[in-house]
């Protein structure tokens, strides 16, 4: 193994990762704006509110990322509506495409995994808040929120990592960050290994990073206690976002 | 249908008819009569399934009645009973329950203190969100009433760091900071170990002498005996026997009413 063209690769591909962050984190925003009201109403228990969202949430959990993407990058292209309306301008557009699907399938995750957490709320909290006449939206906002939120930590940590190396699928569809870069650093040097190497300790780079944020916020909203699951849950998982 | 008229009404307090409620194929409440004057402190005791907490909770309607009406303060609250075609029994004016819930305190068996929320916190919430009082003055609102309930100290608690006791304190702290006209305690000690009953019962001993409306389910005879002024027993979802304290606990009419002082001794 060559180890300055691992060094000099690594200083190169770190050019991907702003690429990387803004497609994490505004799929990870417009995902979590999406799922705080999906979840609520998944975990009503009225049938017409909950049954569309668990359809949306199946979909885009039962289906690859990867297909997801595709469909939106070349499928929506060959139907003449979305072509010749103004959405063209942003669907045209690779970057558009990765980010409406990372949107859509984070938000499909978060919406399940904040669903399991507002359930999780006990009943006997809500009817203290009810108590006091607080109305549904406060108590949603101030009380099964906020103890949910808590509780589901750990598992949203995971879907935030997960969602960091997914979306190394963007390079699929031309964009140039961290992974797309290192294909066509590949395609320039013929050494896959040194690059794909450096690329992988980026990621590591990055997750490590993340897992430490997460694990001081619980550690920060752990002086308010969530619900039951221990600190440090937060670890490489594979669970979300499949290949 | 049987309007009261006013001379009927208690100015203030509480009244509820003929409430009805089946919960799981049990007839929890089977007609139920209840009127809570306001400065009467009134004990519901009777054995476990009789029907009391479902019947206090029927009074802020965190329990809505299949049938039956309920006025608080001279206020009927709209409720649409269950419909002979299985239509189940709602709330119709959230506006008013929510004005009306605010008027009532009260205090649950498990404390249900926000988790989240400081001691001071879960007492200012109520007052913030409801009343819309400025955060700094329902700090030091919060602040009055936890130093009544002897908790000063653990104003920046979290309830995971208190005791059983000191969490029930906190969450009638929490009930008396929305300043209520009635005060609802649902069996307040039943959740407690038996050394933290004490500093509950004095608090609300205390709340009890400066002439609060209460209404107080609870399984501590002794206690209901020395606090309330009316005690009320209940049995298979009606109240068997209602009297002045005094005469309640001294000579009671019911066979089942004696029996059961007789065996909480």
């Amino acid at each position: 193994m060559d180890i300055t063209l691992l060094l000099t690769s690594t200083v190169t591909l770190a050019s991907g990762i702003p690429l990387t962050l803004l497609l994490t984190a505004a799929s990870l925003l417009a995902g979590l704006v999406l799922a705080v009201p999906l979840a609520f109403m998944r975990a009503s228990s009225r049938k017409w509110l909950s049954l569309p969202v668990l359809a949306y949430t199946y979909g885009f959990r039962g289906t690859p990322l990867l297909v997801q993407l595709f469909i939106i990058y070349y499928g929506l292209g060959q139907i003449g509506i979305i072509r010749s309306s103004v959405l063209w301008v942003l669907l045209r557009d690779p970057f558009w495409c990765c980010l409406l699907a990372f949107s859509l399938n984070s938000a499909a995750y978060t919406t399940e995994i904040f669903r399991g957490g507002i359930q999780a709320v006990a009943t006997g909290l809500v009817e203290a808040a009810q108590a006091v006449g607080m109305s549904p939206l406060q108590i949603k906002r101030r009380i099964i929120f906020p103890i949910a939120f808590r509780s589901v930590l750990p598992s949203y940590a995971n879907e935030v990592i997960s969602l960091v190396k997914a979306t190394s699928l963007a390079s699929t569809v031309t964009l140039l960050e961290i992974t797309g870069l290192s294909r066509k650093l590949v395609s320039e040097t013929f050494a896959p290994y040194e690059i794909f190497i450096a690329a992988g300790v980026l990621y590591l780079g990055l997750t490590f990073l993340l897992t430490g944020f997460f694990h001081a916020l619980e550690g920060r909203l752990n002086a308010a206690p969530r619900a039951k699951t221990p600190l440090g849950r937060v670890a490489l998982q594979q669970v979300a976002h499949e290949q | 249908m049987h309007e009261p008229t006013v001379k009927e009404l208690p100015a203030h307090g509480v009244r509820a008819e003929r409430i009805e409620k089946r919960l799981g194929g049990n007839d929890v409440l089977r007609g139920v009569d209840l009127i809570v004057r306001t400065g009467e402190i009134l004990s519901i005791l009777g054995s476990s399934g009789s029907g009391k907490s479902t019947l206090l909770r029927c009074l802020n309607l965190l329990t809505v009645p299949d049938s039956g009406d309920i006025w608080v303060h001279g206020e009927k609250l709209a409720i649409r009973s269950e419909s002979q075609h299985g239509g189940q029994a709602e709330i119709l004016d959230h506006r008013q329950v929510r004005r009306v819930r605010a008027s009532m305190g009260m205090v649950f068996q498990s404390f249900n203190l926000w988790p989240h929320m400081t001691a001071l916190e879960n007492v200012t919430e109520g007052p913030v969100l409801v009343k819309g009082i400025r955060r700094n003055a329902a700090a030091d609102l919060g602040r009055h009433y936890l130093a009544k309930v002897g908790l000063s100290d653990k104003a920046g608690a979290y309830p995971r760091h208190l005791s059983g006791g000191q969490q029930q304190r906190v969450a009638i702290a929490r009930a008396l900071a929305m300043e209520p006209r009635v005060l609802l305690f649902d069996e307040p000690t039943s959740a407690l170990d038996p050394e933290l009953v004490g500093e509950v019962l004095r608090v609300m001993a205390t709340l009890a002498d400066e002439g609060r409306t209460m209404v107080i389910v609870t399984h501590e005879l002794a206690f209901a005996r020395e606090v309330s002024t009316r005690a009320a027993f209940m049995h298979r979802g009606l109240i068997e026997e209602e009297s002045p304290s005094q005469k309640f606990f001294s000579s009671p009419v019911s066979g089942r009413l004696r029996s059961f002082l007789a065996s909480h001794r």
